[in-house]
């Protein structure tokens, strides 16, 4: 079963090393996702989503202390390849990226379409004019006009340059795309329409999601799986359904109870304290200090819970 | 930058008179820079620069340009010559009986000018195979005195000048005969003789003792001011090395400046994007370049290896790499390193030099092209400089080799201003008009520094 999954992480671990000493950014992170799934990564800023994101795409700055752990993508341990195998089989041709302000993801000085086509020069080995023909194909796909093609990124609003951005990413039609929260900048029409657009393409083109997302509200929209960070660690995992009407981790329903409704009168929510340092991280649960529901075991690490197709890292269970 | 920018930009150049006039000046050097080399040739011009008084003996030494004359109430003499080809020379042979011939060569010339010449001297040729032809010349003023200058035989060939001939200056009253046979007697300072305005005439009575013997003389007068340009001390018209100066400037600084500039910009990026080992190995060569003495080193180039202008050309080069700039592009290339679009490119897989030259570069080409057109003065002033201290390609004719032998023969202290002048305004020129444009793209690519 393990083996048709699209996507396995396997104890990955990213560390950078500061003035300030070791920032446990990823710490030991599982998770799987199979064909045609989205999953959403949920979380506080700096909980370590972003770098997730990077640790799988390899995308590593200069500092790091550690980077281990196993990437399995349609079965590959793509942690095995070296750096220039890796970007040449990996990046945007199993998986592709729209990175965090995407906004600013696109080079200043050249044609959007140009910039699209990119990937499907580099990749796929296309001339040109086949490539820019590939890309209006995808601009088709995110619902930018075609003649769009010839702007340059500072002629066209946020929203169209976030669907460039998602263009770009489809362009090597790639079976996972990695969003780092692709909507944060922009109105809500707008993130409306980004979200159907990355529906339409879910069900059109059959490619799988890892949306990182700080917007539990509209990520429901898109999400069959939920992954919850906290501190560097997954908390919790599980079915997107079940999630958001169930949550397990004290810490999950903490966030869900900071999602406003539409009814009722219940005040907001919210948790009190700040997240550990990822530099000095407390012994045991790292939640413990702002857990509602904290007791004796939690100076403890706690285990992986597995519970009918969830897993929740808490002692209450 | 793309094409439709870059075009953009430069279109925008005709809202600044300033780059406009530095444009046509530059494109004027172009011009004359390319006729020079057309009508000119390398070999020509070195024959030229480097032929002695075989070449130049039509002209006087160290004489202004013949267009000082439109500026002076006094008109100086300009030079001309008298021989077969031109000028008014009549020739007439009286064969006698016993083979020996009389043959009259009669000079005639227009003299309209307030000063004496420099000297007048005449190239002669003859044939014969025993005894020497026999020559006689007289001198025959405006207004009708006659002078026997004087009388020789003539070898095959022979060069007479009257400015040396003491005989004659002895029957001149001690007067220089370049002076005395213009001045008018009733001049009244005889100290500051005056030259008689008038129609001069020599006659050269040349007696031949054998057949198919011959004599004929070329008539050279060395007047006060030559050319276009003016002379230096060996005769030369500066105009060659004015014009020969023109490519060599531009190919120097254009060469030296774009070669230094881009190489600059891409050793930079590539420090800048590797980082590690590669961006230290950078800046310590630079650190260490920027403590080395540049002009010694090439003093020491140009004295122990080679003057030649391409060595100097590339140690120039070399030396010019690794300053300061690198660190300014490199600043500029770590900040743009770290935006979005990078890290994009990165994660959808483009090589590190794809990156580079399409990302990173593109971004510095508005500050380069200002820096790049405003840095080729220098290196033109720099090949200058190095030529008045001696260390100029010792074949080509250049401006800066112009100043250096006008400093060493002294010519400001001899009032010689054009041998000076000429080539330095040249460079002035061509300094400004590379200024003018260069800060006039910076206004263009850098609009920040646009007044409000």
């Amino acid at each position: 079963m393990a083996d048709d999954m699209l996507l396995k992480v396997r104890d990955l671990v990213l560390h950078f090393r500061t003035i300030h000493g070791t920032v446990q950014a990823v710490d030991h992170v599982n998770f799987d996702l199979a064909h045609n799934r989205a999953v959403v990564v949920l979380g506080e800023s700096g909980c370590g989503k972003s770098s997730l994101a990077k640790a799988i795409l390899r995308l590593l700055p200069r500092n790091v202390e550690k980077y281990s752990g196993e990437v399995f993508l349609d079965g590959q341990d793509v942690m095995k390849l070296d750096d220039e195998e890796f970007r040449l089989s990996v990046r945007w041709v199993g998986m592709s990226m729209v990175p965090q302000a995407a906004m600013n993801a696109l080079n200043p000085v050249l044609r959007v379409g140009e910039q699209v086509a990119e990937p499907a020069m580099i990749h796929l080995g296309m001339k040109k004019e086949g490539a820019i023909q590939t890309a209006l194909k995808m601009f088709q796909h995110v619902g930018v006009p075609e003649d769009f093609l010839g702007r340059f990124p500072f002629e066209l609003s946020g929203g169209m340059r976030q669907r460039v951005a998602i263009a770009m990413a489809l362009v090597t039609s790639p079976n996972l795309i990695i969003l780092d929260e692709p909507t944060s900048a922009l109105d809500v029409l707008t993130q409306a329409n980004i979200f159907n657009v990355l529906k339409r393409i879910k069900s059109e083109l059959g490619t799988s999601f890892i949306l990182i997302t700080h917007d539990i509200a509209t990520s429901s929209e898109l999400a069959d799986e939920v992954v919850v960070m906290y501190a560097g660690q997954i908390v919790e995992t599980g079915d997107a359904a079940r999630f958001f009407t169930a949550p397990l981790h004290p810490y999950s329903q903490k966030l869900m109870a900071s999602v406003p409704r539409l009814r009722g009168t219940k005040e907001l929510e919210f948790i009190t304290g700040q997240p550990p340092s990822l530099v000095n991280l407390p012994h045991g649960c790292r939640f413990a200090q702002r857990c509602p529901q904290v007791f004796g075991r939690c100076k403890e690490d706690p285990p992986d819970v597995k519970q009918d197709g969830r897993m929740v890292k808490c002692w209450l269970y | 930058m793309t094409m439709n920018n870059f075009k953009k930009s430069l279109q925008e150049i005709a809202r600044y008179p300033s780059a406009i006039v530095g444009a046509v000046v530059i494109l004027i050097l172009i011009g004359v820079a390319i006729y020079t080399m057309i009508t000119i040739p390398y070999q020509k011009a070195i024959d030229l620069w480097r032929g002695g008084e075989d070449v130049w003996y039509q002209n006087p030494k160290t004489v202004p340009p013949e267009w000082f004359n439109l500026f002076t109430k006094k008109k100086e003499p300009i030079s001309f010559v008298i021989n077969t080809q031109k000028g008014n020379l009549t020739r007439t042979i009286n064969t006698h009986s016993d083979g020996s011939s009389t043959i009259t060569l009669t000079y005639k010339f227009d003299y309209q000018f307030d000063d004496f010449p420099q000297d007048i001297a005449l190239y002669f040729n003859s044939k014969y195979v025993q005894k020497q032809p026999f020559a006689s010349l007289e001198w025959t003023t405006p207004d009708g005195r006659k002078i026997q200058v004087a009388n020789f035989a003539v070898p095959a060939q022979f060069t007479y000048r009257v400015s040396q001939d003491s005989v004659l200056q002895t029957k001149l009253y001690g007067v220089d005969p370049e002076i005395a046979l213009f001045a008018d007697p009733k001049s009244p300072d005889p100290k500051n003789p005056i030259p008689i305005k008038g129609t001069y005439q020599l006659v050269i009575t040349g007696i031949t003792w054998e057949k198919n013997s011959d004599i004929s003389a070329e008539f050279v007068f060395l007047g006060q001011v030559a050319g276009l340009a003016g002379t230096d001390f060996y005769r030369r018209d500066l105009m060659v090395a004015l014009l020969w100066g023109v490519p060599v400037a531009l190919a120097f600084g254009l060469i030296a400046s774009v070669c230094t500039s881009v190489l600059t910009m891409i050793i930079a990026a590539i420090g800048a994007w590797y980082g590690r080992w590669v961006d230290g190995l950078i800046q310590r060569i630079t650190e260490v370049n920027l403590v080395l003495p540049f002009l010694p080193i090439l003093i020491m180039i140009g004295t122990l290896f080679s003057r030649s202008i391409w060595v100097i050309l590339g140690a120039t080069v070399a030396l010019s790499i690794f300053t300061g700039q690198i660190k300014a592009y490199r600043a500029i290339f770590m900040q743009v390193k770290e935006t979005t679009y990078i890290e994009a490119a990165k994660a959808y897989g483009a090589s590190n030099w794809r990156i580079i030259s399409l990302y990173l570069i593109p971004r510095m080409i508005p500050t380069l092209i200002p820096s790049l057109v405003l840095s080729v003065p220098s290196f033109v002033f720099l090949e200058a400089s190095l030529a008045v201290l001696g260390l100029g390609d010792p074949t080509l004719p250049t401006w800066g080799k112009i100043i250096d032998d006008a400093f060493n023969y002294g010519a400001l202290y001899k009032g010689l201003y054009y041998w000076i002048l000429e080539p330095a305004v040249l460079l002035m020129i061509t300094g400004l008009a590379f200024a003018l444009l260069g800060f006039a793209l910076d206004r263009i690519f850098n609009p920040r520094l646009r007044e409000a």
